[in-house]
């Protein structure tokens, strides 16, 4: 079957696109969740059990506590409360966990830690999939059973004010709410000031039970200026006040209560050293949670140390402190600390009914529960317990009971923490077979490009797909029955839920007839190209003779790339790949460069003419050459002369420096920000840049390379695009200037800082103008055929004003890369590609490195914490998603977009010179596109599979799962993969 | 020319071999503590030292290529001269280009030149020693078909599988397996060791097996 190219392309994204969603569909655990949905709201609570005697305690026992506030600190790292940073600026609180009434820890917060997960795990008690990041930005109603729900079902009234999420989450179950929303990660002040303006007035009420405080400032300080920026520290004082505020009024109402009341202070998650958060590294996990309650008395000499918890065990906590039934979902136990003053008996009655909850848990979740050890400790320890009521019943003497009643107590403590363990684990467990057939389908499709690349490049843009022919075939038949017998024993066997089995029939058969007609494609494939081969080689001039070293470099770079993604720590340091291969291709083209000046116009002439057929085989082995690559390439010297000759004076030497060049700004930008996860911590100039000392530095750089924009972009602009940029530089300027990021020079220290609305705005216009342009000049040029410099003119105005967004959504200490980028496109364009000559492809593939590295030059990697949302808030004063989104994406991506961008105009204004060898670029590109998103879709899966094999954190492979995903981008095509993956996200969650 | 040059080849590199195994023992005996990770820094002196003085007696002994004709003490000296700021040169390039590949620019400065003097005793010195300091003559031998003799040949193999070693020794760093040999630059340095006894290996057998084909212009 003929197809064209553009059709091929489209199919195998669209199956690809298809296996990555099974492939991700079966790898994101589905959560643990209980199956007896909301209705059955009048469940009784489990009895205590009893031997023989018939206890008379049915009911659920009475609230602990009268009044619960939870004071939520958005990335209240655990060292903020118990490190040295808590003793100097949190003097009450310390007070508090060191000599006061209360129990402090260092609660475990699971990855991923984004605030909504977060939330979700702090009052359902379960382990949110890892699919709730992609909504964290647009929180659906929680419909799981969580405390608030069960508050609000026993009439107690929530008082919420904070973070808007919680209103998303929980939107009628507040008696009275304030959302603040918490996208302009820039202010700090405001989003707290919003909060804390309430306490006065809410505190004196007394028609509350449940007060709810989200503090977002202290996230926002870490997203801005890190951990270690001294904002910190004023803020936390800032906490501290509120905190006792808070804790004082409480005492003083507890006098005239009979019940006391419980302060929660609890972090949702840490804060990375770059001050981000999303991965799961020690100081993004740890977070503080102190109970204090006036319950929790202790003698004078009483040291207690923060202990480690997980955040889960919150949930649980509340409720029995609430005299509620625990959240159906909750893998946490009770922290028992909470209720130890308590009574024996009070105490084995909560131990229960946590213990009942959880092993209810596990037995909807898990087919063979009673094997599991957690369970038969239940047993045992509720048969003990029912004898301890039996002898409590009986009232024997207190010594035996006591004695009786601690065993009790150890045993449900141990089958508590071993129930909890397992029903953690069970919340990773993967789904190998759909995983399984989403990998085969991706190999599958990439088997199939990579067999017929070759063809695709011999510059036909058709190409021989054999798809006809094998269904047809025997193999065909054979391979979809034994597909379907797999399918069917799978599915009877297995216990756990399978996704694949839960599809109706058909579909589960679609799949398979893809898998197996892509099975037979390539194998049909295969078989031709080895006849191809076999025919080939009888011929003198094998196929491969076009590869030069260079060439060899690049296929070896980008395949030893995808390989090296097998270790999850080159996953994690993806960033020192690319470095080192794009330090790699500018040393092979300074190699390239040198060898041609020198040795190509003196030793050549006159040792070049006959060299031919004398050196076939010779020497050139060791750098990987074959006997080829010398024909070929006296070939072409003899045709074209060595370029480089003809260059003279200051360019000759523009071209021996490029190289160095290239290496000095790679170098630089390289240490503007640290990424990855080993070397993150390091200091590197841009911090260095962002802290508030160095405003002036940070103007002055910004000021240099907004300039240095303007003389790279302009030149190829109409005039009027000229000005437009002009203007548009000028009000990113002013616009970062009203943000409080940088200084005009007559200014001493700004103290007023807006939003910057206005000046955002200024600037988006001519952005929009910009482009505006460009578009009418390339259907210009679409009317008046052949009229290439319109259509070069036009498309590089669209690249400027892409340029010039970039450049305002951009930090500014991330100036410099996008200064360095153009500078680093020009040398190459100039110096390097269009004196040597090379080909499209090998532009192309240098221009994907290149996208690469710059994306981690930006600060990115490939965890969700170092993704900068503030750049979605440029301009708008409330959150509106679409464009929010939008600009994230393109904030995050500037990198690849603009080399993207910058590869179609190479290739057009090639194409517009009179040069002989340049290609049609319109499919080369595309097929190149396709093939690196394939590679992408590939390096999810390969990172998957490493982490699954090392059972390690899955953090760097599920966030560079979410690349692929992710909207926009370097991959032209993924706006599709996302459009294709969305239908399936509310199944994901239906759960 | 053909077999015994290939022997004499041979003896040569298995004596440079040597000279980097003796600088792994010997030392022990003298300096105590020595071991070639923890006093890894000695050890890459006395390696470098070892090896380009085996590489001068040899170079002095030998002469592979018999062609300089002037030999006034003058031209030698200013020709011993020459070599010596042609090899502090490349010291010093092949540590710009190790902090452009992302070394430390300030800490570990020492760590870094060293290596860039192990790196320049393992390539550049054979080329000082046979081709003399003459860039052209460089840059004959390390482009396709310029090589004149199976000393040019070997010394192309040598050269091109230290640097090889050198690049590949940078892959375990970003490994989280905490041994103390992905340091900076150990992993690197034992790589360029690696590479280039490799190299002296099979160059040598490589000549060999392909001496039918081999046909050199000049000789
Ligand atoms: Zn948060
Ligand atoms: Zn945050």
């Amino acid at each position: 079957m003929r197809l064209g190219s553009g059709t091929f392309a489209a199919c195998c994204v669209v199956i690809e696109v298809l296996g990555v969603a099974l492939f991700l569909r079966g790898f994101f655990p589905v959560p643990v969740c209980s199956f007896s949905g909301t209705e059955h709201q009048t469940e009784s609570p489990a009895p205590e059990p009893s031997a023989g005697a018939i206890s008379n305690w049915t009911k659920l026992p009475p609230p602990l506590f009268s009044k619960v506030v939870i004071m939520l600190i958005d990335a209240l790292r655990d060292d903020f409360v118990f490190g040295s940073e808590g003793v100097k600026f949190m003097p009450y609180t310390t007070y508090l966990v060191e000599k006061g009434s209360s129990h402090s820890f260092v609660a475990e917060a699971k990855p991923p830690t984004v605030t909504m997960p977060r939330i979700k795990a702090l009052m359902t008690g379960s382990l949110p999939g890892f699919i709730d990041v992609v909504r964290n930005l647009n929180s659906p109603t929680l419909l799981e059973d969580s405390v608030i729900t069960q508050a609000k079902a026993a009439g107690k009234r929530i008082i919420f004010y904070g973070d808007e999420t919680w209103v998303k989450l929980f939107p009628k179950h507040f008696l009275e709410y304030d959302g603040t929303t918490s996208f302009f990660v820039s202010d700090y002040t405001e989003v707290d000031d919003n909060v804390t303006r309430h306490l006065d007035k809410v505190l004196k009420r007394r028609d509350w039970d449940v007060l709810i405080l989200h503090y977002l400032g202290l996230d926002h300080i870490g997203h801005i200026s890190g951990p270690n920026s001294p904002l910190i520290g004023r803020k936390l004082s800032e906490m501290d006040s509120v905190l006792m505020k808070i804790h004082t009024s409480l005492l003083a109402e507890e006098r005239e209560t009979l019940l006391p009341n419980l302060l929660v202070l609890c972090g949702d998650h840490g804060m990375s050293e770059a001050g981000g958060h999303g991965a799961s590294s020690v100081e993004e996990v740890n977070t503080a949670l102190i109970l204090i309650s006036s319950a929790f008395e202790r003698k004078p000499g009483d040291v207690r140390h923060p202990k480690y918890i997980q955040q889960t065990d919150l949930a649980a906590t509340l409720s029995i402190g609430l005299g509620l039934p625990i959240p159906r979902g909750s893998v946490g136990s009770l922290i028992f600390p909470v209720v130890e003053g308590k009574p024996m008996r009070e105490q084995l009655r909560f131990l229960h009914l946590n213990t009942v909850q959880l092993s209810k848990l596990l037995q909807e979740n898990v087919p063979s529960y009673r094997k599991e050890p957690g369970f038969e400790q239940f047993k045992v320890s509720e048969r003990l317990h029912g004898n301890w009521i039996r002898l409590y019943l009986e009232e024997n003497n207190s010594e035996v009971l006591f004695n009786l009643g601690s065993k009790v107590r150890r045993q449900y403590l141990d089958a508590l923490r071993t129930l909890s363990l397992s029903l953690s684990r069970q919340a990773a467990q993967y789904d190998v077979y759909s995983m399984a057939a989403g990998t085969v389908l991706v190999l599958e499709v990439v088997a199939l490009l990579l067999l017929c690349v070759p063809q695709a490049l011999s510059g036909k843009a058709e190409l021989d797909v054999p798809l006809l022919s094998p269904v047809s075939s025997l193999l065909f038949y054979l391979l979809l029955l034994a597909l379907a017998a797999l399918h069917v024993v799978v599915c009877t066997s297995s216990d756990s839920s399978c996704y694949l089995c839960s599809l109706p029939w058909l579909a589960a058969g679609g799949v398979m007839v893809l898998i197996s007609t892509l099975l037979c494609a390539v194998v049909s494939a295969l078989t031709g190209m080895f006849a191809a081969g076999s025919r080939l080689s009888k011929n003198p001039l094998p196929s491969n003779s076009r590869w030069s070293e260079l060439d060899l470099l690049i296929l070896s770079g980008t395949v030893g790339h995808v390989l090296s993604l097998g270790a999850s720590s080159f996953i994690e340091e993806e960033h020192q790949t690319w470095y080192f291969l794009v330090n790699t291709l500018c040393l092979a083209l300074c190699h390239e460069i040198y060898r041609n000046c020198f040795v190509g116009d003196d030793c050549a002439p006159q040792r070049c003419p006959h060299a031919g057929e004398e050196f076939d085989g010779v020497a050139a082995a060791p750098q990987g050459k074959s006997t080829g690559p010398d024909v070929w390439e006296l070939d072409r010297a003899s045709k074209h002369p060595s370029p480089l000759e003809a260059l003279r004076g200051p360019e000759r030497w523009m071209v021996l420096a490029s190289p160095w060049v290239i290496l000095s700004c790679c170098r630089l930008l390289r240490s503007l920000n640290q990424t990855g996860v080993q070397w993150a911590h390091r200091p590197d100039l841009g911090h260095w840049l962002t802290s508030s000392d160095h405003k002036a530095e940070l103007s002055v750089l910004a000021t240099v390379s907004l300039i240095m924009i303007f003389v790279l972009v302009q030149k190829r602009c109409s005039l009027a695009s000229k000005v437009a940029m002009a203007f548009g530089l000028l009000g990113i300027y002013c616009y970062r200037v009203a943000v409080g990021n940088l200084l005009f020079p007559w200014q001493q220290n700004n103290k007023d800082i807006s939003k910057g609305i206005t000046e955002a705005r200024f600037v988006y216009v001519f952005v929009l103008g910009i482009l505006f342009t460009g578009t009418k000049d390339l259907l210009k040029s679409q009317i008046t055929a052949d009229d290439f410099t319109v259509k070069t003119v036009g498309l590089w105005e669209i690249y400027s004003g892409l340029v010039l967004l970039a450049a305002l959504l951009l930090r500014p200490h991330n100036l410099p890369v996008l200064a360095l980028s153009l500078v680093i496109q020009t040398v190459m364009t100039h110096f390097v590609w269009r004196p040597l000559r090379h080909d499209a492809a090998e532009v192309t593939v240098m221009h994907y490195w290149f996208g690469q590295a710059f994306f981690y030059f930006q600060g990115n990697s490939n965890s969700i914490a170092t993704v900068d949302i503030s750049a979605g808030f440029v301009g708008l004063d409330a959150y509106v998603e679409i464009p929010a989104v939008l600009l994230t994406a393109f904030a995050t991506y500037t990198g690849p977009v603009l080399w993207a961008g910058h590869l179609v105009n190479f290739l057009a204004s090639e194409a517009s010179r009179p040069a002989p060898e340049t290609q049609a670029s319109g499919t080369l590109y595309l097929r190149t596109k396709l093939t690196s998103t394939s590679m992408d879709g590939v390096k999810a899966s390969i990172g998957f599979w490493s982490k699954k094999a090392r059972g390690g954190s899955r953090c760097g492979g599920w966030a560079s799962a979410l690349r692929p995903l992710a909207p926009g981008g370097l991959h032209l095509l993924s706006a599709l993969q996302t459009a294709t993956a969305d239908p399936w996200l509310p199944q994901l969650q239906a759960c | 020319m053909k077999d015994t040059d290939i022997k004499r080849l041979l003896y040569v590199h298995l004596l440079c071999i040597f000279s980097i195994i003796l600088s792994i023992f010997i030392p022990s005996f003298f300096l105590e503590n020595f071991s070639v990770l923890e006093t890894h820094l000695t050890w890459l002196c006395i390696c470098s030292v070892s090896v380009t003085a085996v590489n001068l007696v040899l170079y002095l002994v030998v002469k592979p290529n018999a062609s300089s004709k002037r030999s006034s003490l003058s031209y030698k000296v200013t020709r011993f001269l020459k070599c010596c700021i042609y090899f502090l040169m490349s010291c010093f390039s092949f540590h710009v280009i190790f902090v452009l590949y992302g070394a430390p620019l300030i800490e570990l400065a020492l760590e870094t030149f060293l290596l860039a003097v192990t790196l320049s005793t393992f390539t550049t010195v054979p080329c000082l020693c046979l081709l003399g300091p003459n860039f052209k003559a460089w840059l004959r031998v390390f482009s396709r078909n310029g090589v004149t003799s199976i000393w040019e040949n070997s010394l192309q193999i040598t050269t091109v599988s230290s640097f090889v070693g050198t690049w590949l020794g940078a892959f375990p760093i970003p490994l989280d397996w905490g041994r103390p040999w992905q340091e900076w630059p150990i992993s690197c340095t034992l790589g360029a060791t690696f590479g280039y006894v490799a190299g002296l290996v099979t160059s040598p057998l490589w000549i060999y097996w392909n001496r039918k084909k081999l046909t050199y212009k000049n000789n």
